[in-house]
């Protein structure tokens, strides 16, 4: 999947920690996490709740500062927000005031593009996740698959070359929670942008990654790279899908009861 | 607070109220109920004088007060003010009396509204502004709107100005940290996705922070119109020489409970109206907010 393993990563994070000051002892929320991603990978970031995952996301989507280590997008550090990356909440962020279209097009209007071409391409973008129809609907007249699918539009409204996704379908039911995923896919070859993925499913990591990035808790460091090399579209039942899911099972195991053992002692 | 509620929006359905099973209108079911409140009300007082248990004089029921509108009509034409004299008649008047109470309040209120999410936005976007006015805002704020009457009058004298400056007041301190702590509430994620998607500070301030703000506003502003009613009866009780305010006085100062009652009819039902107007204005204007005002959950 990595076509272009020879060209230089899209984006590195270079021993990156994430401290936050506390009223006790600082809470290292990340620490020394290495890694490179290519053009056009698809990247999961798996881990129990809290272990940094959606830390390490907003950095990189430059919403957080780094508390040290050195984060690079296309070659230039990353010190804020860029148009480069987009991102996707895990809630909904349409905001109720504005037309599914205008939430469509929010970044265009701040660029200054004129009304009657932001709808055009609010329509263009819309009609990529397949609702077209909805551009002078409410937010709140949408499900919460829709909802996401429009925020998927808008973010790629700007052409990011990142597209960073923190847990998007996790307030989903089961059945659109995995249409929402083969609809991912599409997009993703569609637009060519890297994908980073945060989530705490394994089967979605199996279903979705090029690579999967695990992660320990507290402090949050990459415990492992498990590559995915199984072809698309996949069959989450296969054997080999199932391997990897043990795998990956096994690897978060120690994790997740470590991380319990600690909320159970914090409460 | 209690009168913004009454008979409006969507009942809960914890409440008690039954929804009608005879296929009637809901908006008839309301009036009808609306009829019966009052009516049960009226009822009662009336009934209090019927057995002789209330004197006439003191506590006139509604049919005494109601009786003879022109007669109490005539106590609105302010042929006894100061340098004001009117060929109007009484009807005219008392319409007269009623527009500029009304215009003075919503002079007051528009002013108070803007003035004040204007300092508030100020106070949040500019960093020096707002430590230099903050202070000195949070410690005025609970100083009674009527304490602020003297000054109203030493500094605006008597007419128009003294009164809608009084609204403004008991409009400004509230409001304006209401502003603030609505614009230190707007979801994280608001804003977060204003800055993904490259708005400057302006920008977010000016499309995502207002617009966030608005509803919630909104609804101080109306909890706060029942208190600038109160002030601008004050204010023209006192200094301004026109208006319901100085009805009530005169009523007060001739003993004449009849009036009395008769203007705090007028003053009940024009509060309403006004609340019933902005409801409006708040489902027209702010249109993603549900019509109760409560967010759904």
């Amino acid at each position: 999947m990595r076509s272009d393993a020879g060209n230089p990563p899209l984006l590195t994070c270079r021993d990156v920690g994430k401290v936050w000051p506390t009223t006790g002892r600082p809470f290292v929320a990340l620490d020394g996490i290495d890694l490179d991603v290519a053009r056009n990978e698809f990247v999961v970031f798996l881990g129990p709740s809290g272990c940094g995952k959606s830390t390490l996301l907003y950095l990189i989507a430059g919403l957080e500062r780094v508390s040290s280590g050195t984060i690079e997008s296309g070659g230039s550090v990353v010190e804020g927000p860029g148009t480069d990356r987009g991102l996707i909440f895990q809630e909904s962020s349409l905001f109720p005031w504005m037309t599914v279209g205008e939430n469509v097009a929010f970044g265009l209007r701040l660029q200054g593009v004129a009304p009657a071409r932001r709808r055009e391409a609010a329509i263009a973008l819309l009609r990529k996740v397949g609702m077209a129809d909805a551009v002078d609907k409410r937010p709140d007249q949408l499900s919460g698959g829709m909802r996401q699918r429009a925020a998927m539009a808008r973010a790629l409204s700007l052409r990011p070359e990142v597209l960073l996704l923190d847990e998007p379908f996790a307030a989903l039911d089961v059945q659109t929670r995995s249409k929402m995923q083969d609809f991912l896919i599409e997009v993703w070859r569609d637009s060519g942008a890297s994908m980073l993925f945060v989530t705490h499913h394994i089967d979605e990591a199996v279903a979705l990654a090029d690579r999967v990035v695990v992660f320990t808790a507290r402090p949050g460091r990459i415990k492992s790279i498990v590559p995915i090399d199984l072809p698309r579209p996949r069959d989450p039942r296969s054997p080999e899908a199932r391997a990897l899911a043990d795998h990956l099972t096994d690897l978060l195991r120690d994790e997740v009861d470590r991380a319990f053992a600690e909320q159970e002692r914090l409460r | 607070m209690k009168a913004v509620a009454a008979g409006t929006g969507t009942t809960p359905a914890w409440s008690g109220a039954r929804a009608s099973r005879l296929g009637v209108p809901p908006g008839v079911v309301r009036a009808l109920w609306w009829v019966a409140s009052i009516g049960c009300f009226a009822g009662m007082w009336e009934a209090v004088w019927a057995l002789g248990w209330a004197d006439p004089l003191l506590l006139p029921p509604p049919h005494i007060f109601l009786r003879n509108f022109a007669d109490q009509a005539q106590f609105f034409v302010p042929s006894d003010v100061v340098g004001e004299t009117t060929s109007a008649s009484a009807l005219e008047s008392l319409g007269m009396t009623v527009v500029a109470s009304s215009l003075r309040v919503i002079a007051g209120l528009s002013l108070g509204f803007v003035g004040s999410v204007a300092v508030g936005l100020l106070i949040r976007y500019f960093g020096l502004f707002g430590n230099l006015v903050l202070p000195t805002i949070t410690l005025l704020a609970p100083i009674s709107p009527i304490a602020w009457l003297p000054v109203a009058i030493f500094v605006f004298g008597i007419g128009n100005p003294p009164a809608i400056f009084m609204v403004f007041i008991s409009l400004f301190f509230v409001m304006t940290l209401s502003t603030i702590s609505q614009i230190d509430a707007v979801s994280r994620t608001y804003v977060n996705v204003g800055l993904i998607m490259g708005a400057s500070r302006r920008q977010l301030f000016l499309q995502v922070i207002i617009p966030a703000i608005l509803p919630s506003l909104f609804m101080v502003l109306r909890m706060n119109l029942f208190g600038a009613w109160m002030v601008v009866l004050v204010a023209e009780a006192t200094g301004v020489g026109s208006g319901l305010g100085q009805i009530v006085m005169l009523a007060r100062s001739t003993f004449n409970s009849s009036l009395s009652f008769f203007t705090m009819t007028l003053i009940g039902a024009i509060g309403f109206l006004f609340d019933v107007a902005l409801r409006q204005v708040q489902s027209r204007v702010l249109f993603w907010v549900p019509a109760s005002g409560v967010n759904r959950p």
